[in-house]
């Protein structure tokens, strides 16, 4: 066995001023994909937050391949390969796609990631490179935001709320893109509404309420009565 | 349990016994204080004032200027020009000056309020060299090197000497007390509770209804008027005037809103306490010259940066003292005294 | 041919005003920061000039090889030290700090160097003219005129094809999500005031070289750089430079009428425009 890439432990985080984390705990394992379930207010955006450094914890509480990294900045944080698709995907509106997509590179971290392998993977962003962000669809918004993040070449990819007010079929098309995303070895944490789509994806899955882990298990052997006690609390 | 909602607190009431035997004393300053003492006095009567409308424009309506020295030297040359060119007697200028520096803020505000923040702020620095250069250009009051108060027009004033000397204080003492009665009437009104709002978040004023652009225009031309007022009483005490000196962005902003920093921005308290130590440091240290500009600078960037709520505030946090009784309490009828 | 005359010369004049509102707009672009010292720090950089001309023996052009470099730490350094402090939703922070900083500097300055205004001395360039009909332009207003636009265009071009000005764009637009990639916002905040500061020292040597100055001219030149910005149009560096023009231009036309209304006149045209065109001449499409 490994180690784990991501480990949380005993994990208290704030929300502006309230507790949104309580005593969390959690791992993650080199090239392993977790889901994070839960409902509206559960702390997964919170989690998010914690572990990418835009909100600052206990040094401890959170390890990145055994460095105490809880307590760092968000850009020391990307600087040793943990990269953040934000909820509401937060592009730069005054760069266009390319550039929102070289900046996302500008560590130059090496990796398989380049700008011709997004546009491989997202064609739809090669014909529209020149474009202010603002002017793109939702779904192709969220190409771009998921191509800005693996621009950094993570180890560990974190992304929030994906499918979040995005038609079916755009869900389907980056949703199939993922296999192919982590393939070479990159860690990824899903936060999700869609539980089939989480579990579907997802080695392992946490089902968070309250700020605190309710369940843990493998993906393929949770029972849906199970998330169904963990997510409402019953 | 019942609850009382109340606005005065014993330090509050304390302060208010201590403020009217402390006004009686100083009003009758002129029998027993010295002749510098009382232009000292005066002095600190009229900084006092200047800060506490200062606050009320920056520290309560967000408006922050950095061009009051517009309306204090428009104060100063409408007397100037009153007395001298209309031949109005100096006591009857005063207040006409404020009514002049009001009606002149009305088209100003109109301009100026299309800035936004920090560019409003420079903006009103634009206002007040254009009077400035406006002034130098006015050749019947002296154009670029000023005027002085004609003998005649300050004979006229008083009695002898001493009588004016005493007048000039107990006008200067009495303004002071008009702006601070006023500050703390505009916080109990209607206006204040939208002023308050205001400053604390001016998203939430507006989606209660608050009419920003008319409660900052009122509060803008008000301020306006009275620091007008406040440079008539200035330059009644210099008895000279020229643009540099009306118009100084140093004397008539710089330091008030040092004054306002060091204080405590955002309460009536702090201008108060902020004067007082303005004037102290003043005095100990006024010989030192340009270092002790320096050295002011020096506090008001550490009093920012460390308490931005001043002294002031560090003595409330400390106490929970209140000496203007202007926010609510809340009080179980249960508990005694205050916390 | 005097109208003629004091168009030209106005937009010479104009070129040094652009300079000055260059590092102005910068800072506010990237973090809107509106930098009341501003116009000191211009002041500051002119004396630097002075100081490293006369006892280097060198001419002043050639000293802005110091003053720039020296220029550029002094932004980082007081970008880090405070002024990153002072940066959030409140407005009266940065106003009050850099109003206590634009005190200090000015005191400053009149302790070490004394009221007496001083001059850069230029040499035999300063009287040297190219001919024109009857015009007669200054090679050094134009060469000014020429580094100013090149400046400018410089600026232009490092804000919207360079990396850094990525960087600054992207900072300006998403702190929070800039720094996910990577990029630390003091660091980068530190790096555009730097940048702000080397515009500022080429403007500060410029000014001496062009007029006599002394420590109380700062809130002056911080008036003349703001009110280019506005005129021109807020987040529009060319702009930026037709604001400075403008002004140039209002300022000797005003001066040809009347010696007394050089400066009145900017004034005028400047309030004349927030009364028109609130949003500048040239404001940016979005």
């Amino acid at each position: 066995m490994s180690e784990p890439i991501l480990a949380i432990s005993a994990l208290d985080a704030y929300y502006a001023d309230f507790q949104a984390l309580y005593d969390l705990s959690m791992h993650v394992m080199p090239g392993e994909v977790v889901a994070i379930i839960g409902a509206n207010g559960a702390g997964k955006t919170t989690l998010m937050r914690s572990v990418s450094g835009l909100i600052r914890n206990a040094p401890e509480a959170i390890r990145y391949r055994g460095e105490a990294i809880g307590a760092l900045r968000a850009d020391q944080v990307a600087a040793r390969g943990i990269a953040l698709v934000p909820e509401g995907r937060l592009l730069f509106p005054s760069l266009s796609v390319e550039e929102n997509l070289l900046i996302g590179g500008q560590m130059h971290r090496p990796g398989p990631w380049s700008l011709e392998r997004i546009y491989a993977l997202f064609p739809v962003l090669q014909e529209r490179r020149l474009v202010p962000s603002t002017a793109l669809s939702g779904g192709q918004q969220q190409m771009v935001a998921i191509g800005r993040a693996l621009m950094a070449n993570p180890d560990l990819l974190l992304l929030d709320e994906i499918s979040l007010g995005l038609a079916p079929v755009i869900i389907k098309t980056i949703y199939d893109a993922l296999p192919g995303i982590v393939e070479e070895g990159m860690a990824a944490v899903i936060v999700e509404q869609d539980i089939a789509k989480a579990l579907s994806v997802s080695s392992r899955v946490y089902c968070l309420q309250e700020g605190r882990t309710a369940l843990e298990g493998r993906s393929d052997v949770v029972t849906r009565e199970a998330i169904a006690a963990a997510y409402f609390g019953m | 349990m019942t609850h009382a909602v109340t606005r005065s607190s014993r330090t509050s009431r304390i302060a208010a016994v201590v403020g009217v035997v402390l006004l009686l004393g100083l009003s009758a300053a002129p029998w027993w204080a010295g002749r510098a003492d009382m232009r000292l006095m005066g002095e600190i009567f009229l900084y006092l004032s200047l800060a506490t409308l200062w606050n009320l424009l920056a520290g309560y309506a967000g408006l922050v200027s950095v061009g009051q020295q517009a309306y204090v030297g428009l104060g100063g040359y409408a007397l100037f020009g009153l007395t001298i060119l209309v031949g109005v007697p100096a006591i009857w200028a005063i207040p006409l000056a404020g009514i002049i520096g009001a009606l002149v803020a009305v088209p100003v505000a109109v301009l100026i309020f299309r800035l936004r923040g920090a560019y409003f702020a420079i903006g009103t620095w634009v206002i007040a060299e254009v009077f400035r250069l406006t002034a130098a250009q006015v050749s019947a009051l002296g154009g670029g090197s000023g005027t002085s108060l004609p003998a005649d027009v300050v004979r006229a004033m008083a009695e002898g000497r001493d009588a004016r000397e005493a007048l000039a204080y107990w006008l200067a003492l009495g303004v002071a007390v008009l702006v601070i009665g006023l500050a703390f009437a505009i916080l109990r009104s209607r206006l204040g509770l939208a002023l308050t709002a205001l400053r604390d978040n001016e998203l939430a004023a507006r989606s209660l209804g608050i009419d920003i652009w008319r409660t900052k225009f009122i509060v803008y031309i008000a301020t306006a008027g009275l620091t007008a007022m406040i440079g008539a009483l200035i330059f009644i005490q210099k008895l000279r005037i020229s643009p540099d000196a009306g118009f100084s962005v140093n004397d008539w902003t710089a330091f008030v809103i040092f004054i306002v920093v060091i204080g405590g921005i955002g309460t009536l308290e702090g201008p108060i306490l902020g004067t007082l130590v303005f004037f102290a440091l003043r005095e100990t240290l006024a010989d030192l010259g340009t270092i002790y500009l320096i050295a002011l600078g020096v506090v008001a960037i550490v009093v920012m940066l460390r308490a931005p709520s001043g002294l002031w505030g560090l003595i409330r946090a400390r106490a929970g003292a209140e000496l203007f009784p202007i926010s609510h309490r809340v009080r179980g009828e249960t508990q005694q005294g205050d916390r | 041919m005097d109208w003629i005359n004091a168009i030209v010369q106005g937009t010479l004049l104009g070129g040094l005003y652009a300079l000055f509102a260059a590092g102005l707009s910068l800072i506010f672009g990237v973090m809107r920061l509106v930098n009341i010292a501003h116009g000191d720090l211009i002041v500051l950089a002119a004396y630097l000039g002075l100081s490293v001309s006369t006892v280097l023996g060198i001419h002043p052009l050639v000293a802005l090889a110091l003053v720039v470099p020296i220029m550029a730490a002094l932004g980082y350094g007081l970008q880090r030290g405070i002024l990153n402090r002072t940066l959030g939703d409140d407005l009266l922070p940065p106003l009050l700090v850099t109003f206590g900083l634009s005190v200090i500097l000015q005191n400053g300055l009149l302790e070490i160097y004394s009221a007496d205004p001083q001059k850069l001395q230029a040499g035999a360039i300063e009287t040297a003219s190219l001919q024109l009909g009857s015009l007669a332009l200054g090679y050094l207003p134009l060469l000014m005129f020429a580094c100013s636009v090149a400046i400018i265009a410089g600026l232009q071009w490092m804000f919207y094809r360079t990396a850094l000005g990525r960087a600054f764009r992207a900072t300006s637009d998403r702190q929070d999500v800039a720094q996910l990639m990577g990029l630390n916002r003091a660091h980068v905040f530190g790096l555009a005031m730097a940048l702000a500061l080397a515009v500022t020292a080429v403007a500060g040597v410029f000014l001496g070289i062009r007029t006599s100055f002394d420590p109380s001219i700062g809130g002056g030149r911080l008036i003349f750089g703001f009110e280019a910005v506005i005129i021109g149009g807020l987040g529009n560096i060319w702009g930026t430079l037709a604001g400075g023009v403008v002004l140039g231009i209002s300022q000797s036309i005003g001066a040809e009428i009347n010696p007394g209304w050089q400066v009145l006149a900017g004034h005028v045209v400047f309030l004349a425009i927030i009364a028109l065109r609130p949003r500048g001449l040239f404001p940016r499409m979005d």
